[in-house]
C-alpha cells in the first residue's frame, strides 16, 4: 500500500528534479532542449517508436486525439485548476466549437477552415460568457449543476434542430485547405512534399517508403497533418497560459480559488476574474472542438458529445494534477491514449478506468503532477508530522 | 496629542449604524469618527459587535440603517473590492490567508488592488505589465521587511507560524494602499512579549502615515498604543475618549469586570 504511494509520489519528485535541472541550464541550452523536445513530439507519429505505437489502430489518428484531449485539459485546467470552478459540462463548449465549424465550413456556408476557426472560438467564448454571467455570481455548487445541465442541453438541442443536422449530424465536413500543391484525387494527395515514416524490426529502425505523409495535405487518409496543426495550437495555448498565469491575472484566479471573500476584500474583482477564466476555458474547448469537426473523420453528430466526455475531461485534469498545465497535458494524453493502446481489453475499458481513478483517489488525490506548491506543502506536512512524532518519543523517554 | 486637535478632519465616519441579525441587534445606532493619522482602539467584551462593525464598514454586511463614509464618500451598497480600492483594508480575526500561495504572492494580491493590468497586458507582456509587476514586487518586499517576515517570502503561507501569519495578514492589507487600516485582534493568541512587539509594529505603521483602527481585547495593551478609544457593549457604544478617560469610566469598568473574571479563569 505504501509502496504504491511512494511510487506515485516518486513521479512528482522526479518531475521536480527534471524541472530543477532544466531551470539550472544556461539559456541557449534550454532553448536547444525545448526545440529538440518539440521536434520529437512533432515527429512522434512518423518515428513510430515500438511499444508506444498502437498497432491495431492508426497511430497518427491516436496522436491527434491525444493532442486534442491535452488541449481540452489545458483549457479546463484554467477553469478548474486555476480559478477553482467545477465545470462539468465542458463537452458543451467542445460541441459549440465543433458545430460552429461544421455549419460555417460545410452545412450552410463554405468558409475555409482557418477563417471559420476564429469565429468558432469567438462563438464559444460568447456562449461561455452567457452561461457564466448569471451563474458565476452565485457561490457554491450551482455552477457544477448548471454546467452539467448545459452540456446536456447543447446535445439535446442539436439533436432536435434541423438547421444543424438534427440526429443525423453533419457529414463530410470540409477539411482545411491543403497547403502546397492541390490534391489531385484519387492518387495524388498534394501538399508540399512527402516524408517517409520509420518501421521497426525489434529495435532496428528502417525507412518505410510505402506510407509517406504528404506535408500539410489535409485529406481523409492521413491524420498526421491534422496532428501537427492541433499540436501547434496546443503549444500556442500553452505559451499564452504561462504568460497570463504568471501575472496579476493568475494571482487573482488563485486568490479567488483559495478564499473568495478574502480575495474580494483585498481588492480582487472576483466575478470578473471567474468569468474571464470561464470564458477562456470555453474558448479553448471551442478551439479543440473546431479541430475535431474538420479533422480526418469530418463527421459530427449529437452522439459525438455525450455526457461521459465531460467526465473524461474533468478526469483528465484531476488525474494529471489540477492546477499544473503539464499535469493537465499528461492527464489528457493518458485518458485519450490508454484506451486506444489497449484495445484488446476494450470491453473492460471503463472497469480499468474506474479502478485507476480509485487507486489515484486513494493514494494520490492531488493527481500525478500536482502544482509544485501542493507537493511542497505535503512535504512540510510530513516534516512536521515527523518532528511531532520525534518530540513525542522524546517526552516519553524523559 | 492628536485627540485634542479637532482641526484634524474625520477620515471615516460611522454614522448611526444599526444592523440586525433576525432578533439580535449586533450594532445599535453606533456612531464614531476616525481622524486622519490616529490609532483608534475599538474595544469591548466578546460578542460586543466589533467584528460586525468591520464587516459593515468593508461591505461584508449591509447596515440595516445608517451609513459609513470614507473621506465623505458613502460606502453603502458598494462592492467589496471597490471599498478596498477606495482605501479601506482589513485583517481577519480568524486568519484568512491564501494558504497555497507563497507569502510574497499573498502580499502581491493586495498590491494588485489598484493595478490596471488586464488579460492582454499580461498575454503580450506590454510595458504596463512589466512596470506594474516590478512596482508590486518592490512594494511587497518592502512591506514584508516592515512586518519582519521578509526572509520567509518564498514559503507557502500555510507553512508560516501563527505569529508570522498574523504579520502577513497586516502586510497584505497594507499592500492595498489603504487610507485606513483595520486590524481585527491582530495580537490574539500572542504571549505578552509578542503582543508588545506587535504594538510596536502598529506604532511604526502609524508613523508611516497610516490611520489605524485597532480591535483589541487586552485593555492594558490598548491603553499603551491608541490615541483614542471607542467602547462597545451589546452592540451599543458605551464610551469614547482618550485612554485616560476610558480607564476611569465607570461604565467601561463595569463592562470589563466580567472579562477580568474570564481572564482569571
Ligand atoms: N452573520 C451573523 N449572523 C447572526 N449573528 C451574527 C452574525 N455575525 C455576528 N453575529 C452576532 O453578532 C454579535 C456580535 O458579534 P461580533 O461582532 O463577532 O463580536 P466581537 O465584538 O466579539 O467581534 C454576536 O452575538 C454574534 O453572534
Ligand atoms: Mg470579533
Amino acid at each position: 500500500m505504501s509502496a504504491m504511494s511512494t511510487t506515485l509520489s516518486g513521479i512528482g519528485r522526479r518531475w521536480d528534479g527534471v524541472v530543477d535541472r532544466y531551470n539550472a541550464l544556461p539559456k541557449p541550452a534550454r532553448l536547444g532542449l525545448v526545440i529538440l523536445f518539440a521536434a520529437f513530439v512533432y515527429l512522434l507519429p512518423l518515428l513510430r517508436p515500438p511499444i508506444l505505437t498502437t498497432n491495431n489502430i492508426d497511430f497518427g489518428g491516436v496522436m491527434f486525439s491525444v493532442a486534442a484531449f491535452a488541449l481540452v485539459a489545458v483549457g479546463l485546467n484554467i477553469v478548474i485548476g486555476y480559478a477553482g470552478l467545477l465545470d462539468l459540462g465542458y463537452v458543451g463548449f467542445y460541441a459549440v466549437g465543433a458545430y460552429t465549424t461544421g455549419v460555417l465550413t460545410t452545412y450552410h456556408w463554405h468558409w475555409p477552415f482557418f477563417l471559420a476557426l476564429p469565429l468558432a472560438i469567438a462563438v464559444t467564448m460568447v456562449t461561455g460568457v452567457i452561461l457564466g454571467a448569471p451563474t458565476l455570481r452565485v457561490r457554491g455548487d450551482y455552477l457544477a449543476i448548471v454546467t452539467l445541465g448545459f452540456g446536456e442541453i447543447i446535445r439535446i438541442t442539436v439533436k432536435n434542430v434541423e438547421w444543424v443536422g438534427a440526429s443525423a449530424g453533419i457529414k463530410d465536413i470540409s477539411h482545411p485547405n491543403t497547403i502546397g500543391a492541390a490534391p489531385n484525387p484519387p492518387f495524388d494527395r498534394g501538399g508540399m512534399f512527402d516524408v517517409p515514416r520509420l518501421q521497426w524490426d525489434g529495435i532496428i529502425p528502417s525507412l518505410d517508403r510505402d506510407h509517406p505523409t504528404a506535408v500539410l495535405a489535409f485529406g481523409a487518409v492521413d491524420a498526421i497533418p491534422y496532428y501537427w496543426v492541433i499540436l501547434t495550437a496546443l503549444i500556442l495555448v500553452l505559451v499564452g497560459d504561462r504568460l497570463v498565469k504568471s501575472s496579476r491575472v493568475g494571482r487573482a484566479w488563485e486568490a479567488t480559488r483559495e478564499d473568495e471573500d478574502a480575495a474580494e476584500l483585498m481588492g480582487v474583482p472576483t466575478f470578473k476574474y471567474k468569468l474571464m477564466a470561464f470564458a477562456l476555458g470555453a474558448a479553448i474547448g471551442g478551439l479543440s472542438g473546431a479541430f475535431y469537426a474538420s479533422g480526418q473523420g469530418g463527421y459530427i453528430s449529437p452522439d459525438s458529445f455525450p455526457l461521459l466526455l465531460s467526465m473524461l475531461f474533468v478526469a483528465a485534469v484531476i488525474v494529471g494534477g489540477s492546477g499544473n498545465r503539464w499535469g493537465a497535458i499528461v492527464g489528457g494524453a493518458l485518458v485519450a491514449y490508454l484506451p486506444e493502446r489497449f484495445r484488446e481489453f476494450a470491453d473492460y475499458r471503463l472497469l480499468f478506468f474506474g479502478l485507476a481513478l480509485s487507486v489515484l483517489a486513494i493514494w494520490r488525490p492531488e493527481g500525478l503532477l500536482p502544482p509544485r506548491r501542493s507537493r511542497r506543502a505535503k512535504a512540510v506536512e510530513a516534516e512536521i508530522e515527523a518532528l511531532e512524532e520525534g518530540a513525542l518519543e522524546g517526552s516519553t523517554h524523559a | 496629542m492628536p485627540d485634542t486637535t479637532p482641526a484634524k478632519k474625520a477620515l471615516l465616519e460611522v454614522d448611526d449604524v444599526t444592523i440586525k441579525f433576525g432578533g439580535l441587534t449586533a450594532m445599535d445606532s453606533v456612531s464614531f469618527q476616525i481622524r486622519e493619522g490616529e490609532i483608534l482602539g475599538l474595544i469591548g467584551p466578546n460578542g460586543a459587535g466589533k467584528t460586525t462593525c468591520f464587516n459593515v464598514m468593508t461591505g461584508v454586511y449591509q447596515a440595516t440603517s445608517g451609513e459609513v463614509r470614507l473621506d465623505g464618500v458613502s460606502l453603502a451598497g458598494r462592492r467589496r473590492h471597490k471599498i478596498t480600492q477606495l482605501g479601506l483594508a482589513r485583517t481577519f480575526q480568524n486568519i484568512r490567508l491564501f494558504k497555497s500561495m507563497t507569502v510574497l504572492e499573498n502580499v502581491m494580491v493586495g498590491a494588485d488592488a489598484h493595478s490596471k493590468v488586464g488579460f492582454f497586458d499580461a498575454l503580450f507582456r506590454l510595458p504596463r505589465h512589466r512596470r506594474t509587476e516590478e512596482e508590486a514586487l518592490a512594494k511587497a518586499k518592502g512591506l514584508l521587511d516592515l512586518v519582519g517576515i521578509k526572509a520567509r517570502h518564498d514559503e507557502l503561507a500555510a507553512n508560516l507560524s501563527y505569529g508570522e501569519q498574523r504579520r502577513l495578514e497586516i502586510a497584505r492589507a497594507m499592500a492595498t494602499g489603504p487610507k485606513l487600516l483595520c486590524l481585527d485582534e491582530p495580537a490574539a493568541g500572542f504571549n505578552p512579549a509578542e503582543k508588545v512587539q506587535l504594538m510596536q509594529l502598529i506604532k511604526k505603521v502609524r508613523d508611516q502615515g497610516y490611520t489605524v483602527l485597532l480591535i483589541e481585547h487586552d485593555m492594558k495593551l490598548v491603553m499603551g498604543v491608541t490615541d483614542r478609544i471607542v467602547v462597545l457593549e451589546f452592540g451599543k457604544k458605551i464610551a469614547e475618549g482618550t485612554p485616560a478617560e476610558i480607564r476611569d469610566n465607570p461604565a467601561v469598568i463595569a463592562a470589563y469586570l466580567g472579562v477580568d473574571e474570564e481572564d482569571a479563569s
